[in-house]
C-alpha cells in the first residue's frame, strides 16, 4: 500500500510517528497551515511557523523517507483576530516557494464576516499564484458553513477541480459532490469520519475525486488512519488498485495541479543535518555533533 | 482535597499591596494559588467550569482592588493592566480574568476589553476558558451569532450547559436550528446525541426543560 496523506499536521507529531507512517506505506504528505491548539497573538508567530513548515519539518520528514509538502494560509479561526490578520500581507512571499502546493487551510470556523473576508482574499491569492486550495469545513453548523463555502468558491472563478473541500461527512458529501470540487474526508476519532463509514460512502458514490486523510495533529488522532481506511476497503471487497487510487493517485492528481509536487523516492534514515541538527542525535552521533 | 477556602489573612494582604502599588498585580496575580489557597468555590467544581474556584475569587478581589486603586479617572490604564494579566496568564489566570470581567466599572474601555477577551477565549478549545467566557453576565457583550457559536462549542468541548449564564433567557430558534444540525450529524454518523444537545432542542422549541 502506498499512501499520500493530503492533510496531516506533522509539526505536532513525533519521529516515532514518521517511522510508523513510513512502515505503513506513507511516502508523501501535505501539511496544511493551521492553528497551534491555542490562539496565536501576532504575525511573527505565523512567520516562524511557516518557516518551520518549509524548513525543519520538510527535512525531518525526509529523514524518514517521506516527501513533505505544505499548504500556507491564515486559518479561519485566527482570521478573526485583527492582530493576526496582518499576516495576509506576507502570504505571497510564502505562496511563491517550492514545496508549497496549495493555499490552506482556509474556510470557515464560526462563519463571521472577518472569516469570509480572509477566505475570499485567499481564494484570489490562490488564483494569482496558480495554486490549488484546501478548504476546512467547520465543526459547528457544518452544513450551512459548507454551503456558503461552495458559494464563495463558485464566485471566485477558480475551477472546482482545483479546490479540495475537507472534513466532509454524511450530511455534506452530496452538496460538495454536485459542485465538482474534490472531496476530502478526515478519518479522525470521535469528531470526524471512521474507516467503516468511509467505506460506505465510497460504496455509494464511487472513488472519483475522493481523498482520505488522517488530519492527525495535537488532538486525539491517528497518523495511520489512512492505512486503516485502506485495510477497511480491502476487507469490504475493494481491490488493491482501488485503494491505490484513493490513497495515492487521487491526492497526487489533485496536488500535481500546483506544478510543485516532488515525489521521487527518498532513502529513509539518510545522513545530513538541518542547521546543525541531525534529529538522530546520540543514536547516530556524527563526528562533529 | 485540602483546599476549598481562601485564607483571609494573605488575601487581605495582597489586596492591600495592590491598593498601594497597582503595578504589583502583575506578579501577585499568578502567585495567588500559592499564597491564598486553591480548590473548588461554591460550585464544588475544582476545574472552575461550573463556577469560580477559590483562586478565581481571590484574583477577582485583586482586580477589584486594582480598579479601586486606579480610580474612575484611568479606565484605559485599568483595561491595559487587565489585558496584560490575560495576555501573559496561564489558563488558570486567564479563566480568573474572564470571571473578573463583571467587576470592571462600566465604560468604553471595559466594553472593548471584554469583547476582545471573550472572543479570544471562545477562539480556543480550552473548556475552562469557554465556560468562563459564557459563565458570567459579561457574556452579554457577545453578539447573538458569537454567543450561539459559543454555546454550540460547549457541546464539542465537554462543557456542560449548566456552565452557561442565562442560557434559558437567550436561547433562540437559530440556536435550535444549529443544535438540530448537530444532532442530525451525530445520528448520520451512528453516534448518540448528548443530553445537552437535547436540552438545547427542547429549550428552543418552547418545551419545558426536563
Amino acid at each position: 500500500m502506498r499512501i499520500f496523506d493530503p492533510h496531516v499536521h506533522m509539526t505536532s507529531r513525533t519521529t516515532d510517528d514518521y517511522r510508523r507512517m513510513y512502515d505503513a506505506g506513507v511516502r508523501a504528505l501535505v501539511e496544511p497551515a493551521f492553528w497551534l491548539g491555542q490562539p496565536r497573538t501576532n504575525p511573527g508567530s505565523f512567520h516562524d511557523y511557516f518557516d518551520g513548515l518549509i524548513g525543519w519539518e520538510r527535512f525531518r520528514a525526509s529523514r524518514f523517507g517521506i516527501r513533505h509538502h505544505c499548504a500556507i494560509a491564515l486559518n479561519p479561526k485566527e482570521a478573526n483576530d485583527p492582530r493576526c490578520a496582518e499576516v495576509l500581507r506576507t502570504l505571497p512571499r510564502y505562496l511563491a516557494k517550492d514545496g508549497v502546493v496549495a493555499v490552506g487551510e482556509v474556510g470557515f470556523d464560526a462563519m463571521t464576516a472577518d472569516e469570509e473576508k480572509a477566505f475570499a482574499h485567499q481564494l484570489s491569492l490562490a488564483a494569482e499564484h496558480g495554486l490549488p486550495v484546501l478548504v476546512h469545513t467547520p465543526h459547528r453548523d457544518k452544513a450551512a458553513g459548507t454551503r456558503r463555502t461552495l458559494e464563495l468558491v463558485a464566485a471566485s472563478g477558480i475551477p472546482p477541480e482545483r479546490v479540495l473541500v475537507d472534513h466532509l461527512n454524511e450530511t455534506t458529501v452530496d452538496m460538495v459532490d454536485d459542485s465538482g470540487c474534490t472531496l476530502g474526508f478526515s478519518i479522525y476519532p470521535d469528531t470526524k469520519m471512521e474507516p467503516e463509514r468511509m467505506v460506505r460512502i465510497l460504496q455509494r458514490r464511487g472513488l472519483d475525486r475522493v481523498v482520505v486523510n488522517s488530519a492527525a495533529d495535537w488532538g486525539h488522532s491517528d497518523p495511520l488512519a489512512t492505512a486503516r481506511t485502506g485495510e477497511a476497503m480491502l476487507r469490504s471487497g475493494f481491490t488493491r488498485d482501488d485503494v491505490d487510487r484513493v490513497l495515492w493517485r487521487n491526492p497526487v492528481e489533485f496536488f500535481a495541479r500546483s506544478g510543485r509536487l516532488l515525489l521521487q523516492e527518498l532513502a529513509p534514515y539518510s545522513g545530513g543535518a538541518f542547521a546543525g541538527n541531525s534529529i538522530l542525535r546520540a543514536q547516530h552521533a556524527e563526528p562533529d555533533a | 482535597m485540602t483546599g476549598g477556602t481562601a485564607a483571609r489573612g494573605p488575601l487581605d494582604g495582597l489586596v492591600e499591596r495592590v491598593r498601594r502599588d497597582p503595578g504589583a498585580i502583575g506578579a501577585l496575580f499568578p502567585a495567588v494559588g500559592r499564597t491564598v489557597g486553591r480548590g473548588p468555590g461554591p460550585s464544588g467544581d475544582p476545574d472552575g467550569i461550573l463556577g469560580p474556584t477559590v483562586q478565581d475569587e481571590a484574583r477577582a478581589a485583586l482586580v477589584s482592588a486594582l480598579a479601586a486603586a486606579l480610580g474612575d479617572g484611568a479606565p484605559d490604564r485599568l483595561a491595559e493592566e487587565v489585558e496584560a494579566l490575560y495576555r501573559f496568564g496561564d489558563a488558570e489566570e486567564k479563566r480568573a480574568v474572564l470571571r473578573s470581567l463583571p467587576v470592571l466599572p462600566d465604560g468604553d474601555a471595559a466594553s472593548r476589553l471584554t469583547a476582545g477577551l471573550l472572543a479570544d477565549a471562545l477562539r480556543g478549545n480550552d473548556p475552562r476558558l469557554i465556560a468562563a467566557a459564557l459563565g458570567t453576565p459579561a457574556a452579554a457583550a457577545l453578539d447573538d451569532h458569537a454567543w450561539r457559536h459559543g454555546v454550540l462549542k460547549c457541546l464539542f468541548s465537554d462543557v456542560p450547559l449548566d456552565a452557561v449564564h442565562g442560557l434559558g433567557d437567550r436561547a433562540d430558534a437559530e440556536l435550535g436550528r444549529m443544535a438540530a444540525g448537530y444532532a442530525a450529524e451525530r445520528e448520520a454518523a451512528g453516534r448518540s446525541v448528548p443530553d445537552d444537545a437535547r436540552r438545547l432542542l427542547s429549550l428552543t422549541h418552547g418545551e419545558t426543560e426536563a
